[in-house]
């Protein structure tokens, strides 16, 4: 029950998210699917994924696609007139790709059609939890610390090329003289005993 | 039951994010529904795969370029149409 609560506004969030009209609503609908893809990753059990999922997506991403949208007007909404007119050859391509997606599904491992459900569904009985039961944390440290780590430097790699290209792009515009510099030379050559004077009020002097 | 559901939803996220970017009039609208289909992926490797933590890396950094070439490309053209660059077309 709490799968079609937490899945119901996903459908249909996913839904708006192409077809918003106004501004607000089309980074709203996101959120709503990152809250709700949140809650799945708790029902799986997996805990830290679900933080992470909040803090990382909705937290960094949609927040920052909210600030270009506020920061720089962007029309969203436009006009769907000539969209109807590729309806028969599109949709013959989607229907094409949602069933090559469904022929591929097995339906004996993972059961998507009502067949007849003598057996029980899938329950996946994991017994290590009951020698001894780790957290969500420790497996991920586990196993991305010893035997990935590799796996784990090259997001590290990837990170710091989007910090210094986000720095580099936005950079450009606004060294064509809008920012004062100084300049080091002109610095160096300042010489004190021309610009700093004591005032006769000064407990030193006296 | 359970993982079924979200496989399909995952799928239905996948197809839907598809569509919008496919059919975006606006940069920021395909870069939102490039998210979602981040987001769909991710549902999808949750069967006990650490790769997750990866998507969500990769789906972070792309979002930020993706922001920064937006405005850029903003800043410069004073409109966000996808197609609007169309000067190899002749």
């Amino acid at each position: 029950m709490i799968l079609s609560v937490l899945s119901s506004p996903t459908f249909v969030s996913g839904l708006m998210v192409a077809r918003a009209k106004k501004q607000v609503h089309s980074i709203l609908f996101p959120i709503l699917v990152f809250h709700d893809t949140s809650g799945l990753h708790l029902l799986l059990g997996l805990d830290f994924s679900a933080m992470i999922f909040l803090i990382v997506y909705i937290g960094a991403i949609a927040i920052s696609f909210q600030f270009i949208i506020m920061m720089f007007h962007i029309q969203i909404a436009e006009i769907h007139e000539d969209v109807l007119g590729y309806l028969p050859v599109s949709g013959i391509i989607g229907l094409i790709f949602w069933w090559e997606m469904f022929f591929i599904l097995d339906n004996e491992t993972i059961p998507l059609l009502p067949t007849q459900r003598n057996t029980t569904s899938l329950r996946y009985t994991f017994y290590a939890i009951k020698v001894r039961s780790w957290t969500n944390l420790e497996t991920l440290g586990h196993l991305l610390y010893t035997y990935y780590s590799v796996w784990f430097l090259v997001p590290s790699l990837i990170s710091l090329v989007s910090i210094i290209r986000a720095i580099v792009l936005t950079m450009h515009r606004t060294t064509h003289g809008a920012v004062k510099r100084q300049d080091v030379f002109q610095r160096n050559a300042i010489s004190f005993r021309r610009t700093i004077m004591r005032r006769p009020t000064d407990p030193i002097m006296r | 039951m359970m993982l079924e559901h979200i496989l399909v939803l995952s799928a239905y996220l996948f197809s839907i994010g598809i569509y919008g970017l496919i059919t975006s009039r606006n940069m920021v609208r395909a870069l939102m529904c490039l998210e979602l289909i981040l987001n769909a992926v991710n549902i999808n490797f949750l069967k006990g795969n650490i790769f997750s933590i990866f998507v969500i890396a990769i789906a972070a950094a792309e979002a930020s370029i993706g922001s920064a070439i937006v405005s850029s490309i903003y800043r410069n053209r004073k409109s966000t149409r996808i197609n609007q660059s169309t000067l190899l077309n002749k």
